[in-house]
């Protein structure tokens, strides 16, 4: 059970880096998937590659991690000394909707009365998936109109494992849904009867959330008739792409039973899908000191009563212990998505907010010595 | 509760539902996102929208018992759509699936719905129902500022009707302190720890909240002897090492010390960056937990409440979902 670090010639890794043009980074919130994502395209880079990591995290930590402040929703270009280029851009989810809705507009007044729409104002806000939808529709666009070698995503923290993998078809689902037709009915020419009908339902839902609502909603449908085609045939385009075999997605974990527990529906939720997780990487390990069972430790230490030798014993049965357990949460983890390789990394001195700390990762990831 | 995903919110709550329970209050631990491992925790089978208790206390009236049960937006949309006499709406919102639309149209309905259900849970007064303290394990932190935050929107948002009755009453809740605080779970490490700090101003500025202690999560606990080399304690314990033990010793000995001086940096640097109470909740470093060790945790919380320095202040009514309360009454 020693960690065995991939050299840099067998690192599975570096493989797939070399044979996507998109890696997609799955799992939990907190297991470190920024800082992976970066740790990538950084790699990308330093083999040569034109590579961009695109982050959604609200907490700005990929800013953080290189060293940049305020990441724009166009990428920009990170300095360094590698043979390639390192780009990153941080989700503006707001603005890239906007671009979107005046893509798809026939006129500039459509697009106007859209963006100035209250019910608008919301859903690009807050509808729940929209983060996520917006993630997808940035990739594409990046995928199409930049010649990156390789976009390395981070994926929102949520709890629904295919939150971004739906997005793109969620709006589409909401623009297909009962109440927009009926909303749309007065415009299209329905019979009477028909409008009386949705008349009765909005003056009862405008009972429960109040008229100005439904009468933003209706204003905002009658703004975007005419556009839900073009945001249909983006949505199954987006599709496409994230289940083309140029993308790769990897699962990103830590090592404890409630985060391996999420990344193993994860894992299964991808696998329904029919996506294959290329590999699995799991952040934070503990380092494992050595082969004896902890409770022959914790024997050894009761037999030295309060002596310093107690202490000493104590303390290595508590980290061979955690080490066993983490190695068994994984194990049934690994299983799941065997063939693909685990590739651990250790609990490291502190937190990575820097080159230098993401070339330490680097190490564990792709074998790279630490500069 | 509030915190992060991985900083262990979910444990700390059911210790903190335990550690209350154990002073003779009826606590309710209220899920929100579902699949927490949180019946695991107390060794009990899954819960849904329905209560359960996951760990019995033998009170009169549910005291000490830790309840628990699981809210969803749909379930709480019809249940308070049938209180205010307004079944056909209910049906016919139901079969539609018109609450995405609806919540779409305001966003932060399905949060005020959610609130607002807690709040009526809060204001039960039948013996069997009612609960001396809520705690309520809030989505994870990005999403519990904009989960506590939509009453006051939704204020702005819809300006008559029963949704601005309820963001009404739901926000005075919120913002009476006798009645609600907002506990914030970080782990001793530099990002959760910076994270914590930005949630917390934004939920007193933003919200206007009171913030209660915040929890400490993951702190090893200190082991004597770690600072001898094993040959040195060896000898001293006049005991033989097998072959390489020493240096296993020496490099656990290391981490440990090592990690504990970058944790009591990181504690520190909160308490400089947060002028808030602090309850350490130390590391468990067993395989898999269970009811056991949340007692144990639970005791080391109890012990965290009891030397806090506000504790004698003037207690409020004993009834909110509120951390602090539940050192009511003492034990």
């Amino acid at each position: 059970m020693t960690t065995i670090h991939p050299s840099p010639l067998d690192s599975p890794l570096r493989a797939l880096v070399q044979s996507s043009t998109i890696i997609v980074c799955t799992g939990s919130g907190g297991v470190g998937k920024t800082t992976t994502a970066a740790v990538i395209a950084l790699e990308a880079a330093r083999m040569g590659q034109r590579a961009c990591v695109v982050t959604i995290d609200p907490a700005k930590r990929l800013a953080d991690a290189l060293g940049l402040e305020g990441l724009t929703n166009v990428p920009s270009k990170i300095d360094g000394d590698w043979p390639g280029e390192l780009w990153a851009m941080m989700l503006d989810t707001k603005s890239t909707f906007d671009a979107l809705v005046r893509k798809n507009a026939d006129t500039d007044e459509q697009a106007e009365g859209i963006l100035a729409n209250r019910f608008y104002r919301n859903i690009s806000g807050a509808l729940s998936g929209t983060q996520e939808y917006m993630a997808m529709e940035k990739l594409y666009e990046l995928h199409h109109e930049h010649d990156f070698d390789l976009i390395v995503v981070d994926t929102p923290p949520t709890r629904n494992a295919l939150d971004f993998l739906e997005a793109p078809r969620r709006l589409t689902r909401f623009l297909d849904h009962r109440l927009y037709r009926i909303l749309m009915a007065p415009t299209r020419g329905f019979v009477k009867a028909v409008n009386f009908a949705a008349q009765a339902f909005l003056h009862t839902v405008a009972k429960v959330v109040g008229g100005e609502v439904v009468e933003d909603a209706v204003m905002f449908f009658r703004a975007f008739d005419g556009m839900e085609q073009g945001f249909r045939e983006r949505a199954e385009q987006v599709l496409e792409l994230l289940t083309h075999d140029e993308t790769t997605f990897l699962l990103v974990t830590a090592p404890r039973r409630e985060v391996v527990d999420e990344a193993t529906f994860f894992a299964a939720k991808l696998r329904e899908a029919d996506i294959p997780v290329r590999a699995l990487i799991v952040n934070r390990m503990h380092p494992h000191f050595s082969d004896a069972s902890p409770t022959a430790m914790q024997e050894r230490s009761r037999t030295f009563g309060d002596a310093d030798l107690a202490g000493l014993y104590a303390n290595l049965a508590d980290f061979v212990q955690v080490a066993t357990n983490e190695e068994m949460h994984l194990a049934g983890l690994a299983a799941k998505i065997s063939p693909a390789p685990v590739v651990r990394v250790p609990v490291l001195e502190s937190d990575v907010h820097d080159l230098d700390g993401l070339g330490e990762i680097a190490h564990y990831l792709f074998g790279r010595d630490i500069d | 509760m509030a915190g992060k995903g991985g900083v262990g919110k979910t444990t700390v709550s059911a210790a903190l539902a335990r550690a209350a329970a154990l002073t003779g209050l009826s606590t309710l631990i209220i899920e929100v996102e579902g699949k927490s491992g949180l019946s695991t925790l107390f060794g009990q089978p899954a819960f849904d929208y329905d209560e359960v208790v996951l760990s019995p206390g033998g009170g009169p009236d549910g005291a000490s018992d830790v309840r628990a049960r699981t809210l969803t937006p749909d379930d709480a949309l019809l249940e308070y759509l049938e209180d205010h006499g307004m079944n056909r709406i209910s049906r016919r919102l139901a079969q539609s699936g018109a609450l995405d639309m609806v919540s779409t149209a305001a966003p932060g309905i399905k949060d005020i719905l959610i609130l607002g259900k807690v709040k009526s849970i809060e204001r039960e007064t039948r013996a069997n129902l009612r609960a001396d303290l809520i705690v309520l394990d809030a989505p994870a932190a990005g999403h519990a500022i904009s989960f506590l935050r939509s009453p006051r929107g939704l204020l702005d948002a819809v300006s008559v009707g029963p949704i601005n009755a309820q963001a009404r009453d739901v926000l005075e809740m919120l913002t009476d302190p006798s009645r609600c605080e907002v506990v914030l779970v970080t782990l001793p490490e530099e990002t959760p720890v910076n994270e914590l700090v930005e949630t917390a101003y934004s939920l007193e500025d933003e919200v206007g909240i009171s913030l209660g202690p915040v929890f400490v999560n993951g702190l090893y606990p200190p082991i004597a002897g770690l600072d001898t080399d094993p040959v040195e304690a060896a000898r001293a314990a006049g005991a033989a090492l097998h072959a390489g033990e020493a240096d296993a010793l020496r490099a656990a000995a290391g981490f440990r010390r090592h990690r504990m001086t970058l944790q009591a940096e990181q504690v520190e640097r909160l308490g400089h960056l947060l002028p808030l109470p602090q309850i350490h909740v130390p590391f468990l470093f067993t395989a898999d937990l269970g009811p056991d060790h949340v007692d144990l945790l639970a005791a080391s919380i109890h012990q965290g409440i009891t030397t806090m320095p506000d504790l004698n202040a003037p207690a409020g009514p004993t009834t909110g979902t509120s951390a602090t309360t539940s050192a009511g009454p003492s034990t």
